[in-house]
């Protein structure tokens, strides 16, 4: 349709002027200069030489420009960047694992010095009850002697006391019998007779 | 000359500023040449200035850029894989070049150049032409298996294939038309709706506060189009990512 109307343009004013009137159609009739050019601007083939020139030189600069100098640029910020963050984040890594390192080193010299503490409050544990050990055994020895010669004492009391009680029973048993039987006995009947009860 | 202010079509004219003309060609510097220049020079500046310091920790307006530069090349590469990121500079030039040309439509008295079918057809077709001759040299009449697709019942095969030659066909024409629609149409919208606000107040008391309404609108599509500006040169370069996908592995 603009074809024709370019052709119009040149050659047949009537074309023109009703091509013209279908366009002023849709603008409500308020575009009188708009009429007067001919054609509706962006469909005008005599602008389109010009439009395409202009264009294919500006966007081809565009494009040249573009891809020589500011997305070499843009990209290698870009690039700088993820590298320096990458770089900072390995280094964050390493300083993380440095940190791991000494937390262990530090637990495990404190588990060293545990069981150093644990060895040293063992052996003075040690040491100690041995210490009582010998200082009980002592103590015992001495008791044990103390009572043997207790003992000693008590059965040397006892013998003697024993052997007077011989004699006192056979005093006692003689004058039983006297009391008794008002004879007297002999003072070796007596002795067998206290000896035989004595067993 | 109050109609000549409310014309929603004005701003789209272009005017020869430097008259040239080749071979019968005419090859002018217009006011399209003009802003096709200041796109590529504000684009350029911009990238180039923000990351001169090349900090390793980025300033707001260099992150801007890393941004854009990551955006794109996130996209391609979940699009393409990274085979497709030779075609890097290329997205990412164009995603810069229909981005600025849009944000820069939207100061007032500024051309917009992607509001230009023509304009948008030629990128398109560099897309489409990338595609093909890209497509032709890596994998020769292999690119061809691109039209036919896997597991198809052989009697179904023509009629698939007829579609899918259609649709790679329409691929420039629809990449192109999405984005000019999508500028020309914001963009009267935008200037019949500031144009409402000049008529209404010419019209006295009643008709200043009752411009109030049109230039809410105005405010409303200025934002919205400055959404569109932005998701516009988005979906073109997705589209350019996935078209070279296809150049890539033609064999879905």
């Amino acid at each position: 349709m603009f074809v024709t109307s370019a052709f119009a343009q040149e050659s047949a004013p009537a074309a023109d002027t009703s091509h013209a009137a279908t366009e002023g159609d849709t603008h409500s009739g308020t575009s009188v200069p708009a009429e007067a050019h001919g054609t509706f601007p962006p469909f005008d083939p005599a602008t389109f030489p010009s439009q395409l020139l202009w264009l294919a030189i500006t966007f081809g600069l565009f494009y040249l420009f573009l891809k020589r100098v500011v997305m070499p640029r843009v990209g290698g910020i870009i690039d700088v960047r993820n590298d320096r963050i990458t770089q900072d984040l390995d280094q964050a890594a390493k300083l993380k694992g440095e940190a791991d390192a000494a937390v262990a080193a530090y637990e495990q010299e404190l588990a060293e010095a545990k069981t150093k503490a644990n060895a040293i409050g063992q052996q003075a544990n040690d040491a100690a009850k041995a210490e009582a050990e010998t200082a009980r055994k002592k103590v015992e020895a001495a008791l044990d002697q103390k009572l043997g010669e207790a003992e000693a004492r008590i059965s040397s009391i006892k013998a003697n006391a024993m052997k007077e009680v011989g004699s006192i029973a056979e005093d006692t048993a003689s004058a039983i019998v006297e009391a008794l039987v008002g004879g007297k006995a002999s003072k070796a009947e007596i002795a067998a007779a206290v000896k035989s009860v004595a067993r | 000359m109050a109609a000549d202010k409310v014309d929603p079509i004005h701003q789209f004219h272009i005017n020869k500023l430097i008259p040239i003309e080749i071979g019968g060609y005419d090859l002018s510097f217009t006011n399209s040449a003009l802003f096709m220049v200041a796109t590529v020079v504000v684009a350029a500046a911009f990238l180039f200035l923000t990351t001169s310091s090349r900090s390793l920790v980025p300033g707001r307006l260099q992150s801007v850029s890393e941004m854009a530069y990551e955006f794109v090349g996130n996209m391609l590469r979940d699009a393409a894989g990274t085979q497709g990121m030779k075609f890097f500079p290329f997205v990412f030039s164009l995603f810069m070049f229909v981005l600025v040309a849009n944000l820069l439509g939207l100061f007032p008295y500024f051309f917009t150049i992607t509001s230009h079918i023509i304009v948008t057809f030629g990128l398109a077709a560099l897309v489409i032409g990338t595609v093909v001759v890209y497509g032709f040299m890596k994998h020769g009449f292999g690119f061809l298996k691109l039209f036919v697709p896997h597991g198809v019942p052989v009697f179904l095969l023509p009629l698939v294939v007829l579609i899918e030659v259609i649709s790679f066909v329409s691929r420039p024409v629809s990449l192109s038309v999405r984005l000019f629609a999508n500028m020309l149409a914001g963009h009267i919208t935008l200037k019949v709706f500031s144009g409402f606000v000049v008529s209404l107040s010419a019209l006295g008391a009643v008709g200043v506060a009752g411009s109030v309404l049109p230039l809410a609108m105005a405010v409303a599509l200025t934002a919205l189009e400055l959404l569109v500006a932005f998701l516009q040169a988005y979906v073109f370069a997705v589209l350019t990512c996935m078209y070279l996908n296809d150049a890539l592995h033609p064999g879905h």
